[in-house]
């Protein structure tokens, strides 16, 4: 995995997500959640930070955080604290963000090959609106601030620096992302601010134990910006030094319209953020009935799941991996069996034309229960193909037409169409003898030890059939008939 | 009833003849917003103990013959937000500012019966010992106008004292309602950290203030008390009470062990305040109350630890003053320029000052050092209050070091100001409740003396202040304008 080059330079990558949590009301007051809402309508004289206001910790965000914690087989803090991380910024009514410091809800973890620093709970800033030419506040003409959003819970997801691609931290937050969907804790969409990614990059010599000077990157608000910022951060890394220059560890901003890369602030610029413990709430106290109650509400997560379809189904490592980490083609898969189609299709058969062809047809990460495809047909076209009852090009002219036109029987399209397999019958055998004296040179070399030669004489067979003869049988037959 | 006798009553007294229905509906609130509303109105021949004034009585304040407190009006410190009323915390950077909600406490107590007269006049974001850190002008002390009444509740405790309200509410970080209760010779009350909700309350240091009480006596006192204690929902720290707070009835002290600390009843304690302390001791003895020596060995500490801690919560609570939303706006060039002279032109110079001590003490770097040493400081006093609790009930000490000090006496010199509150940090610091009570004259001018107590002993507390007090026959009347 690892995008190490000719300089012998290896990425070293570790991510913090920030995922705002679906609780009903905000970290710490009572306003409701906002989704596109007018400006304002969603404040109080808590999240406005008013004189004289208070915050109360919300109940659900700790449950919210508990079950990420679990999810990612995190260490979960008996007692942890509240923090206050001051700075000055007008998104920020009160002039410090409440976090958590050196004392978070979670420590430790893992998910698939990546291990988990730590996972705290926060509020969200507000959203400022820079009204003018530039988008940002530097050259923007006024700004304007939405504090709907101020207070949303968010949690922190830190990860230990494991990565070793940009391809591979993407792959990664993928699987971040279906874990948390499953658990129910967030919208995680990426494109509406539901989950947000910085990335912490450094370089070193393939194999070194040490680290580079890392930069922290971040506004990477879609998947395919992350892999396009973090290489674009790596290749300027790897430019500064093959060039003799010194890396200065800074935080970076990344363009993703121009794919260009700014300095938001260098080390000397950073904050001292003088956090000191929230002296307005209480230690986070967790006992073991809210760990129960955390561990109650967990479903079924990807891992997890992969697990079970390996074993109980006996579907390949990979397949299993496939469904499980996309939730929405592992739900699919398992309504398809459970669809009491017949012929029952094998499980791996099933889960090859789903993550394959089924895939392959619909758009881009499409969730196959929003297609035309219903669960059970498709599975009754799998059983159908594996029974033999169907050639497999001719099950793929069927899925087209499902794909296309929905409809709940296989087989009357089968049927209507002519493309029920041709059995190993009279009617194939002609066939095929017919194709041997057409192509009697391949034959000859066929018979003369060279299998690559039986290419043309199936091919003859498919066209004659119109694709409706099983592969296999073609193979056999032709053998038979040479006498081979 | 004349106005004589109506303002020779006691809140409590005046609740009593309300619920009697001796007194007329609304009576009482315009006899005393009269009072205040001169005073206002007199300028720099008044004390300066309000910043606003109710201009009519609000409906249903006399109306509430059946409430508790009934309809004996209330004046409320600044800091105090009160809806529709200016609530400035006595600062420039939030001159005119109106509060779209009402501080829970006193909502609670305008329910029972006791409707908002006025607020007063209070040291900006309640740092200070005189008032004259005010954004709005000093308040005077009554017992003497060219002398302070400290602070930082200073605008109630005159006010009481002067008899321009039967009652008020102050809040206590490091001593702001017992110093000025001791230095106008009120009865002021700083009770348990999380007896009383703090929301609603512009915070200075958020681990430290707590609401109290103002009263011209220590019945008066338990009374409003009693309807200000409680959890509130809306602020994580406050705290269910074990008992209901009662109306004290103790008139001797057979049984009760006090405490005396050497570290605060003796040096630098001005001699007419000790001497006053001393025979107020001999009147608790009277009493049949046993008075030991104790120890507190951290408390010489407590207020180089509090002067950590609280600036450096300041500093963060004081951050949402930005010019951004509320307040005061300076603009600037740009957005920083902006956040500086808005900063610069809003807050005076000691809230500035404590804002530069918070922001250092809470810097990389030195958090340990500052802040972290603060808070193994305070729990070692804290310590010290339990030990010591295991042999006496009270401990008792001078309230502050000196009786009511010269306007600008202390003005160009903070540490000399910071050591008014030598007395009541400890206290402050271990979260334990403590009462000051007028106890004599010094100079013509009242001296207080403390009493405090375990956690959640305030019924017990008033007990021994009522008892004491009948026996210091202290005549407040005499500071009445």
């Amino acid at each position: 995995m690892s995008d190490s080059r000719a300089d012998g330079l290896e990425p070293v990558i570790g991510l913090e997500i920030h995922v705002q949590l679906r609780t009903r009301t905000k970290m710490f007051c009572g306003c409701e959640l906002s989704f596109g809402e007018p400006p304002n309508v969603h404040t109080c004289a808590v999240c406005l930070g008013l004189p004289g206001s208070l915050p109360v910790a919300n109940a659900g965000a700790v449950h919210y955080g508990l079950m990420i914690g679990l999810a990612l087989e995190c260490e979960l803090a008996p007692r942890s604290i509240f923090h206050r991380k001051n700075y000055f910024y007008p998104d920020l009514p009160k002039g410090y963000q409440i976090s958590q410091y050196d004392e978070p809800l979670c420590r430790g973890g893992r998910l698939g090959e990546v291990r988990i620093h730590r996972v705290h709970l926060e509020e969200d800033a507000a959203k400022l609106v820079h009204v003018g030419a530039s988008g940002r506040i530097h050259g923007s003409d006024v700004s304007v601030v939405d504090f709907n959003r101020g207070g949303t819970p968010l949690a922190e997801i830190v990860t230990e620096p494991d990565l070793r691609s940009p391809e591979q931290a993407s792959e990664w937050l993928k699987l971040l992302r279906t874990t948390l969907r499953a658990l129910g804790v967030s919208d995680v969409n990426m494109e509406e601010g539901s989950l947000r990614c910085d990335a912490n990059i450094s370089l070193r010599p393939a194999g070194s134990d040490a680290f580079g000077t890392k930069t922290e990157l971040k506004n990477m608000n879609s998947f395919r910006f992350i892999e396009r910022g973090i290489r674009a951060e790596i290749e300027r890394q790897r430019a500064v030094i093959g060039g003799g220059g010194v890396l200065e560890q800074e935080t970076l901003h990344f363009d993703p319209a121009s794919g260009t890369i700014t300095s938001l602030r260098s080390k000397e610029e950073a904050h001292d953020y003088r956090y000191f413990p929230e002296p307005d709430l209480l230690p986070v106290a967790i006992d073991e009935e809210m760990i129960e109650r955390a561990r109650a509400a967990l479903p079924e997560l990807p891992a997890a799941r992969a697990q079970r379809l390996e074993l109980t189904l006996g579907l390949s490592a990979e397949s299993a991996r496939l469904l499980a980490f996309r939730a929405e083609l592992g739900d699919f898969f398992e309504a398809a069996l459970a669809g009491d189609a017949d012929p029952a299709p094998p499980p791996q058969a099933l889960a090859n034309w789903i993550t394959g062809e089924l895939v392959s047809r619909l758009d881009d990460g499409a969730d196959p229960a929003d297609s035309k495809v219903q669960a059970r047909a498709l599975a009754e076209l799998v059983g159908i193909a594996s029974a033999g009852g169907v050639s497999v090009g001719a099950a793929r002219q069927v899925l087209d037409r499902l794909v296309a036109q929905g409809g709940s029987d296989p087989q009357a399209i089968i049927d209507a169409e002519g493309l029920a397999a041709i059995g190993g019958g009279d009617e194939l055998e002609a066939i095929v003898r017919a194709a041997l004296a057409a192509n009697a040179d391949a034959a000859e070399r066929v018979r003369g030890g060279n299998a690559k030669a039986i290419g043309p004489i199936i091919g003859h067979v498919m066209r004659e059939t119109k694709g409706r003869a099983d592969g296999a049988e073609v193979t056999r037959l032709v053998h038979e008939q040479l006498g081979i | 009833m004349s106005a004589d006798d109506l303002l020779a009553l006691t809140a409590a007294q005046a609740a009593e003849a309300s619920a009697r229905g001796e007194l007329a509906r609304d009576e009482l609130f315009e006899l005393y917003r009269e009072r205040a509303f001169a005073d206002r109105a007199a300028g720099a021949a008044g004390l300066n103990c309000f910043t606003w004034v109710a201009e009519d009585v609000p409906a249903g304040a006399g109306g509430a013959e059946r409430a508790p407190l009934g309809g004996v009006p209330l004046a409320v410190k600044d800091l105090f937000c009160t809806r529709g009323v200016p609530s400035q915390s006595g600062s420039r950077i939030l001159e005119g500012y109106l509060p779209p909600y009402t501080a829970h406490a006193v909502e609670r107590l305008a329910d029972a019966g006791a409707p908002l007269l006025a607020k007063t006049n209070q040291d900006e974001f309640a740092m200070g010992s005189s008032t004259e850190n005010s954004a709005f002008g000093p308040s005077l002390n009554p017992w003497d106008r060219e002398r302070v009444p400290g602070g930082s509740s200073g605008g109630s405790a005159a006010a009481v004292a002067a008899g321009l309200a039967p009652w008020a509410l102050g809040t206590d970080t490091g001593g702001s309602i017992r110093q000025p209760a001791a230095l106008c010779g009120v009865v002021g009350l700083k009770p348990t950290y999380g007896a009383v909700s703090r929301y609603g309350m512009i915070a200075f240091a958020s681990s430290l203030d707590q609401a109290g009480p103002l009263t011209r006596d220590v019945r008066d006192c338990a009374l409003l008390l009693a309807h200000m204690v409680g959890r509130d929902p809306c602020d994580a720290t406050s705290l269910e009470p074990r008992e209901e707070i009662a109306l004290p009835s103790a008139e001797d002290l057979e049984g009760i062990r006090f405490g005396v600390p050497e570290e605060l009843a003796a040096e630098g304690i001005e001699d007419g305040v000790l001497a006053s302390f001393r025979a107020s001791l001999e009147r608790a003895r009277e009493l049949g109350a046993e008075v030991h020596d104790v120890h507190l060995p951290h408390a010489p500490h407590a207020l180089s630890a509090y002067y950590v801690l609280a600036p450096a919560e300041a500093s963060s609570n004081l951050a949402r003053f930005d010019g951004v939303r509320y307040g005061l706006r300076v603009d600037g060039r740009d957005l920083l320029d902006m956040y500086t002279r808005t900063r610069h032109d809003g807050f005076g110079r000691e809230v500035k000052r404590r804002i530069m001590l918070g922001t250092y003490a809470l810097s990389s770097g030195y958090y340990d050092a500052y802040y972290g040493r603060a808070q193994r400081v305070r729990t070692k006093i804290a310590d010290d209050f339990r030990e010591a609790f295991e042999l006496v009930d009270f401990i008792v000490t001078p309230t502050a070091p000196s009786v009511a000090f010269r306007l600008g006496e202390k003005t160009a010199d903070p540490l000399a100001m910071y050591l008014n509150d030598y007395c009541t940090v400890p206290m402050s610091l271990a979260g334990i409740p403590a009462i000051s009570i007028p106890c004599g004259l010094s100079e013509g001018l009242p001296v207080g003396f403390q009493i405090a107590g375990p956690a959640f002993s305030e019924n017990r507390l008033f007990e021994v202040a009522h008892a004491l007090e009948g026996s210091f026959e202290f005549d407040g009347a005499q500071a009445r304008v």
